[in-house]
């Protein structure tokens, strides 16, 4: 690895961690509003900022209250349980939140950077190399997301087993055997996306999504596979834990499930990695299934309209625009879950497992093979 | 001898759920569900974002709500003179009458009003402690006391702070009243006195 490999890797980090972190935070005041607003309410609008030797205060739609939360949080005493797990119980919060940010290491974030031409006194250096926006761009990227995310099973019933608590331990257990079904049925509805573009490396399949189909249609994963995409959201939302599937920490049950005996920040974490793995989700969803950072008719060098028309844009133009649409998009992916989550009642336990097993599974297979059975009268 | 009882038969006072094939499906309830609450949240924000108010509730002290019932008893006024100061004669009855004795008065002799030579040089009312049964409204031989129908700055932080005076109950600027013509005739106008 040469000092200009080095150097891109650095800056793609950055990006990639200020955009996840700060997603976390946003989503924080985006579930409050939106929930807010979708039952006619204002939502939380009291937390302000003093520009000190004034009396200006900034209030910006309430979206310091994540900050206040967040200084809440660090200020509070860190209660411990009197008989745990040391070690389990302090790895716990850290396996929850670290696959998460991970997994995003391998999601293709924009097109192809070619730093020579974004700064021209800066050409000789990266002597004409070109590099795809994606920190990891390796050829297992699916395998990649489906190791990761599995570890943060592996997080949640550390903390539930090594707290030492009935509630935390029927959490984890509760959150181990849903994410075990869950993972199974968006593992398969990915393989149908697989089939289709016949790769595993997710810059790849973004690429190959540039395209139009029929002349008009862009030619995005949700076009070929109308229902892997719902299942695949569905199995996104459950392996989140988040509402309908929140039954590992069903408060109205299990108080908090398996981070009940966690304050603090080390709550605060699970709470964030929650609020980043929406984001992380909808990136996933958005490179599968929407295209990345593809817009309808868009290639590297400018769009070209269906009818043949064709307006041509800079490379820096280019990449900015890139990462605006994939943003954009992850923001759209994120409220939709948000949506879902403040529309939908908590499922009960057996449900949970018949849905996963009884329903999405037998649709996430016989997706699987209308999708072999259609591509191979295509080939033969 | 005993007849067999017969084995009890609990009633049923419920229907069975009945669902059709749409509801069994699901999804397809989900979607419709999705799409009412994605519809309120866009409508409201539509409104919010062409000036209007998309919500059903209310910033607590600083809006005050319009549905407030007429008769409602809220916040005490003092009525003035047309020349601004109070009404009130200080005959402490309003304080006399209060269930919850909130009203303090200290009356004071007015030599430049031989019309009203007495008249409150204090007048606070605890609003820690007030029921707001409106008691003092009906006592008030002068209508020197009324109540609006809004709590305007109501609460407080600290009750010591929850004293009103004569400052705060006195500077009502009323625009129409039916029981008096306020705001009133200038004192000058010839052939009327204030009080007629």
């Amino acid at each position: 690895m040469t000092a200009p490999d080095f150097a891109i890797s650095l800056v793609y980090i950055a990006y990639a961690l200020a955009v996840l972190l700060t997603f976390g935070a946003i989503l924080t005041w985006v579930e409050r509003k939106q929930a807010a607003i979708m039952s006619d309410r204002i939502g939380a609008n009291r937390a302000y900022v003093r520009i000190p030797f004034t009396q200006v205060k900034l209030i910006w739609l309430g979206l310091f209250h994540g900050m206040a939360d967040g200084l809440k949080l660090l200020l509070k005493e860190d209660f411990k349980p009197l008989a745990y797990d040391k070690l389990a119980y302090a790895l716990g919060p850290w396996l929850a939140i670290v696959p998460v940010l991970l997994v995003f290491a391998v999601v293709p974030f924009g097109g192809t950077l070619d730093p020579g031409r974004l700064f021209p006194s800066l050409a000789e250096w990266f002597g004409g190399r070109t590099y795809p926006m994606q920190i990891a761009p390796i050829d297992a990227g699916i395998l990649i997301v489906f190791a990761f995310s599995g570890i943060t099973i592996i997080g949640a019933m550390l903390a539930g087993w090594s707290s030492a608590n009935k509630f935390s331990l029927l959490g984890a257990l509760r959150a181990g055997s849903q994410l075990i079904s869950y993972e199974l049925v968006m593992g398969l509805t990915v393989l149908g996306i697989v089939l289709i573009f016949g790769t595993v490396n997710l810059g790849t399949i973004v690429e190959r999504q540039s395209g139009t189909v029929l002349g008009f249609l862009p030619a995005w994963g949700i076009v070929y596979q109308p229902f892997a995409a719902v299942l695949f959201l569905i199995a996104g939302i459950a392996e989140n834990k988040r509402i309908p599937f929140d039954l590992p920490e069903a408060e109205s049950e299990l108080i908090s499930g398996y981070f009940t005996e966690y304050s603090a920040m080390k709550q605060g974490v699970f709470m964030l990695s929650e609020f980043i793995e929406i984001a992380v989700i909808g990136a996933l969803f958005v490179t599968l299934f929407f295209g990345g950072y593809n817009l309808p008719w868009m290639n590297d060098t400018g769009f070209v309209f269906p009818g043949g028309h064709a307006v041509p844009l800079s490379h820096g133009w280019v990449v900015v625009l890139q990462l605006l649409t994939f943003l954009g998009k992850v923001f759209l992916l994120c409220s939709f879950q948000i949506l879902v989550r403040w529309t939908l009642p908590r499922f009960r336990w057996d449900q949970l497992l018949r849905f996963a097993w009884k329903f999405l599974l037998p649709l996430a297979i016989a997706n699987l093979v209308v999708t072999a059975v259609a591509l191979w009268a295509q080939q033969a | 001898m005993t007849t067999p009882r017969k084995p009890h038969v609990r009633r049923q006072y419920w229907n069975e759920p009945t669902m059709g094939w749409w509801e069994r499906s699901y999804l397809l309830e989900v979607a419709r569900g999705l799409a009412i609450t994605g519809g309120v949240f866009l409508r409201n924000m539509g409104k919010w974002m062409t000036g209007r108010k998309g919500a059903l509730t209310a910033y607590y002290p600083e809006e005050i709500r319009a549905d407030y019932a007429a008769g409602n008893r809220g916040k005490h006024i003092l009525t003035q003179r047309p020349d601004g100061r109070p009404q009130c004669v200080a005959c402490n009855m309003c304080a006399t009458v209060c269930p919850a004795q909130v009203i303090e008065i200290d009356a004071a002799f007015d030599p430049d009003d031989p019309a009203h030579p007495k008249y409150p040089s204090r007048f606070e009312i605890d609003y820690s402690r007030c029921v707001f049964c409106g008691f003092c409204v009906e006592a008030c031989p002068e209508d020197a006391i009324r109540m609006v129908k809004e709590t305007p700055d109501l609460p407080g932080f600290d009750r010591d702070r929850m004293w009103l005076g004569k400052e705060e109950l006195l500077n009502w600027q009323p625009h129409a009243d039916v029981a008096k013509p306020y705001p009133v005739r200038t004192v000058a106008e010839p052939g009327r006195s204030p009080d007629a």
